[in-house]
């Protein structure tokens, strides 16, 4: 889930380069001839140096021209990208700033740099950033993680921004009665306006601030969702009452006729995301002759869901979001291994870019724009945003708390209140006010102050904030290893129990909707459609295929790391004499601790890093150092010791060396009922566990979380049934082996006979070892032909 | 057993396991009905693999030892009864059974058996004592492949120390309890979202 909701935050910035190309030309037509190139590069002639061809001296071929405006525009955009780029890269050259001040303030920084530069120069600014550009070239870029639908995000989506905007501009309206501030001439719709358009959260801005600071997940995604759904509500409460600000009246019919477009907007948006997303997973299905254009149609039909929503003038960012999401799950599957890396790869780069540019635009503006400006007006602005903001997510939470299983704290809510930062949304919003609404380039500038208020000041102070408030480990040095090893060991405990029990109350429809997924949708969008198991699935997600073939190729060196690592010998000593720690042993145990443990699983999209690709390392090791302790587990006589731990600093070589090769000879037959075709050496851990190669090519059946049952159900069930009274429990191991007909097992003597060696005598088993591997030989596919017909007991 | 169909919980059933456990009746209806779509074999029964197919437990470096804690000593089957047991120990204590009788049997949830079931995740061998080994095993399991052995090595000495008031050079379960004190147990509790759907 974590990589989808990465996928679906680049899936929004791909569409940078549409933008970049359909600017090219001119078809918004707003790139003004900006000779901008002058304060940057100052070698290219602002004055355009058109002599492509002297045309009156002589006749003689020109040896060396010069043609600016044939490539002004596509120079100067790729000037800008450049500029916004080199930025970045300068911040994290020095790092210690990125800690404290979040990039976006950085880059608005810049911007306002170049801007006054730009300003003082009497230059034009880059209209590159009208509305209309944003809207529909920028916005896309900005659709960010997305994890899943909670009723409580709605919540606060839309009610939070209902009563943001509604509060926020009814104080305004107060306000502007007050003739000091001499702003009377702003009408009450006028204000809802305004005030709907500070009061959209902006995802980027959030993001960016939130990235380094460690706030609750679950915040995270409420906060996050909330600004990708309250564009939907913006979108109407903007539309309504700009409608309604030229309107002399307001009925109430209105009022009804805005809630209905809301749900329209809001809806029609996913509607059509997913409408786009089984075309493009439709189309996909068929491109298995021509995969270097697969990332092209990723690309090609987010972009459309986006226009296609902007033309119906619904929310084109719900309608992206669900496309990419429908697309990451099908499309994923028909894709070649390759496109969904250069996917991946190009999104983020876009990802990068957008944002960056965004923000510095949106520094450049501010110096360039005209502004007005009023006291009274602005700053109430800012009190209001701040005030009702507060308000909003304290009744809120109030509210919807006694729903939550995990209420939010004080804590929290401080969280949540406090990260509402406003962005580029609002920015843009602000540009597209009709110019009949007298005091535009007031709001202009009132929605600028509050973005640079929010984002510097909150954006800053959130993180420092935030920690102070977080206080409640107590000091690392009076916490005993012990404590850090056993809290962790919990932690981890509890993650896994949590996990068992299915979670989320949603599961229940999940299930439901997997059935139906499995049945139908996969088979008409999926090119080999087969029901998948999730285990298989987290396998793929984690790219650990080619992992696993690292894995047996490299003589099982990953489990030998620790041994590589260590540089001494290990001692065997048993009873060491009392070491005597000192502090500073102290301290780099915890160190050692703290950095090395691994964390507990995230639940949901982390935001690790603002364009880092995902880190699934930690999860791919651990799932590499399981399957080889749980297919050393098969092997005889080290049972009891190796099947929970990876003996420290032993190798895979050394203990069994010769029955690994034998293995490695079943790779062929393993692979191919193991995995589709594609990987052709999923190779020796998919026998260690059954639940991992659970789809045999030839539908001996699949495993899936739903309960249903298959071939391979059947079979499974058979086997376990005779099965578990203690003593005879090798006995199921043995009933399918000599059934075995593949000559695959049989090359693996040790272990073959080692089992039966040790069904001979059955003297009680190792407690670690009982079920695992003779589960694991029994169950396993390969080791069943498709001729061997499960005996029922 | 063998039937193919899924069992119904019967309401004695869920009488008997919410008067053992402290589940509440939608509690346990929405475990019965986790229990049996993880239960692919429909025998009323899991296995370890029912268990290995959960991903999330895959990626949980001390999923093994999990799992191992629902099956009995020996056994490899575990039924719903034993599943909800093992379940229990991580019920969130409700604020009125704070007022409980406190001559009662103590919970399965308390924090003492809660800290029974993490001391038995290292104990292996149930000889009711942690030993180097079995601590260095742990370790291993949670720890990234950077940590040499030599560092695992004091590490794991260094808590024993800790712990060990009777100079076994092995932590007891009550030393154990001891060191563990500060531990953050009462967030240990998982907050389950039953909704009762």
């Amino acid at each position: 889930l974590r990589s989808l909701g990465v996928f679906i935050r680049q899936a929004g910035t791909l569409l940078f380069i549409c933008m970049i190309l359909i600017l090219l030309h001119g078809s918004r037509g707003e790139i003004p001839s900006k000779p901008i190139a002058a304060t940057i590069l100052p070698s290219v002639k602002p004055d355009g140096g058109v002599q492509a061809y002297p045309e009156d001296q002589k006749n003689n071929l020109p040896m060396f021209t010069m043609n600016y405006p044939r490539i002004q525009i596509p120079f100067e955009i790729t000037l800008w990208v450049l500029l916004a780029s080199f930025a970045k890269i300068g911040f994290h050259v020095y790092h210690k700033i990125t800690i404290w001040v979040p990039e976006s303030c950085l880059l608005i920084s810049i911007g306002l740099i170049v801007g006054a530069i730009m300003h003082s120069v009497h230059e034009e600014p880059p209209a590159v950033l009208t509305s209309n550009v944003f809207f529909l070239y920028m916005l896309p870029l900005i659709v960010l993680d997305f994890v899943a639908v909670f009723m409580q995000v709605l919540w606060f989506a839309v009610v939070g921004t209902l009563w943001n905007s509604i509060g926020i501009g009814i104080s305004l309206f107060a306000i502007c009665q007050i003739p000091a501030f001499g702003v009377q001439d702003i009408n009450l719709q006028e204000n809802l306006l305004f005030s709907a358009i500070i009061s959209a959260v902006d995802p980027v801005a959030v993001l960016n601030v939130f990235e380094d600071v460690s706030v609750n997940e679950q915040l995270y995604i409420v906060v996050f969702g909330e600004c990708l759904f309250n564009d939907a509500v913006t979108v109407v409460l903007y539309n309504m009452f700009s409608f309604v600000a030229e309107m002399p009246v307001v009925e109430p019919v209105d009022v009804f006729i805005g809630v209905a477009r809301f749900f329209i907007v809001g809806l029609g948006g996913m509607a059509f995301g997913i409408l786009f997303g089984f075309v493009a997973a439709f189309t996909t299905r068929f491109t298995s002759k021509v995969r270097e254009i697969e990332p092209l149609f990723v690309f090609m039909y987010s972009y459309l869901a986006y226009l296609v929503a902007e033309l119906f003038a619904i929310s084109s960012i719900m309608a992206i979001i669900t496309c990419a999401l429908t697309m990451k799950y099908y499309v994923e599957e028909n894709v070649s291994q390759r496109s969904c890396t250069t996917i991946r790869h190009v999104i983020k780069m876009l990802a990068s870019i957008s944002e960056t540019l965004i923000f510095f635009f949106l520094g450049v503006v501010t110096i360039t724009t005209d502004h007005e400006w009023n006291w009274g007006y602005i700053l109430f602005t800012l009190l209001f945003a701040f005030v009702w903001r507060g308000l909003g997510i304290l009744v809120l939470t109030q509210i919807i708390n006694p729903f939550r299983t995990i209420p939010f704290n004080m804590k929290d809510q401080f969280g949540l209140a406090y990260g509402g930062l406003r962005g580029a949304v609002s920015f843009a919003l602000a540009f597209t006010l009709p110019d009949t609404i007298g005091r535009k380039q007031l709001f202009v500038t009132a929605t600028i102050a509050v973005i640079l208020f929010t984002v510097f000041l909150q954006g800053i102070s959130i993180r420092p904030l935030i920690e102070f408030i977080n206080v409640r480990r107590t000091n690392r040095n009076l916490e005993t290893i012990n404590v850090e090893i056993h809290g962790r060991l919990m932690e981890h405990t509890i993650a896994g129990i949590e996990d068992l029990c299915g979670q989320w109350s949603r599961f229940y429809w999940k299930d439901k909707f997997m059935k139906f997924n499995n049945r139908i949708l996969r088979k008409i969008l999926i090119r080999d459609s087969r029901a998948e198991s999730s285990i298989v699935a987290l396998y793929k997600k984690l790219e650990l295929q080619n992992a696993m073939e690292i894995l047996d190729t490299a003589s099982g060196d990953i489990s030998a790391a620790p041994s590589i690592v260590s540089l001494y010998e290990e001692k065997k000593s048993s009873s060491k004499p009392q070491k005597k720690f000192l502090a500073a042993d102290l301290k780099n145990m915890h160190d050692i601790l703290s950095k090395n443990m691994y964390k507990i699983r995230e639940r949901t999209v982390a935001y690790r890093g603002k364009h880092a690709l995902p880190n699934d390392n930690h999860t791919r090791e651990i799932l590499i150092r399981r399957h080889v302790s749980i297919r050393r587990s098969l092997r005889p006589g080290s049972f009891q010791s190796s099947y929970f731990s990876l003996p420290a600093g032993k190798s895979l070589e050394s203990t069994f060396p010769a029955a690994r090769r034998s293995y490695a000879d079943d790779h062929e037959t393993l692979s191919e009922v193991a995995y589709p075709s594609q990987r052709s050496r999923f190779g020796k851990p998919a026998r260690s566990s059954s639940s991992k190669a659970m789809i045999p090519l030839r539908r001996l059946g699949t495993l899936e979380e739903v309960p249903s049952t298959d071939v391979l159900n059947e079979d499974s069930s058979s086997t376990e049934q005779g099965v578990f009274r203690t003593n005879s429990s090798y006995s199921d191991s043995h009933v399918p082996r000599p059934r075995r007909l593949n000559s695959s097992f049989d090359n693996n003597n040790g272990s073959a006979d080692d089992l039966r060696n040790v069904h001979e005598e059955p003297s009680s088993p190792p407690p670690g070892w009982a079920a695992e591997p003779r589960d694991n030989t029994a169950r396993n596919p390969l080791l069943r032909r498709p001729q061997w017909t499960p005996k029922r007991k | 057993m063998g039937s193919r169909a899924s069992r119904l919980l019967r309401e004695e059933e869920i009488e008997e396991i919410k008067k053992e456990t402290g589940f509440s009746h939608s509690q346990i209806t929405r475990l019965y009905s986790r229990f049996t779509s993880l239960d692919k074999g429909e025998n009323g029964t899991l296995s370890r693999e029912d268990f290995q197919r959960i991903p999330e437990l895959a990626i949980n470096p001390l999923g093994d030892r999990i799992i191992n804690a629902f099956f009995p000593e020996g056994e490899d089957q575990v039924n719903f009864r034993g599943f909800m047991r093992t379940l229990a120990h991580f019920r969130p204590i409700e604020d009125n059974e704070k007022n409980k009788n406190p001559s009662a049997t103590e919970p399965l949830n308390s924090r003492t058996n809660k800290l029974l079931f993490a001391f038995r995740l290292y104990d292996l061998d149930r000889d009711d004592k942690i030993s180097r080994d079995e601590l260095l095993q742990v370790l291993r399991m949670m720890v990234g492949v950077n940590i040499s052995d030599e560092q695992l090595g004091s590490i794991a000495d260094r808590t024993i120390q800790e712990a060990d008031t009777n100079g076994d050079s092995c932590i007891s379960f009550n030393e154990f309890i001891k060191a563990s004190f500060v531990v953050n147990i009462h967030i240990c509790t998982v907050v389950l979202v039953l909704v009762n759907i």
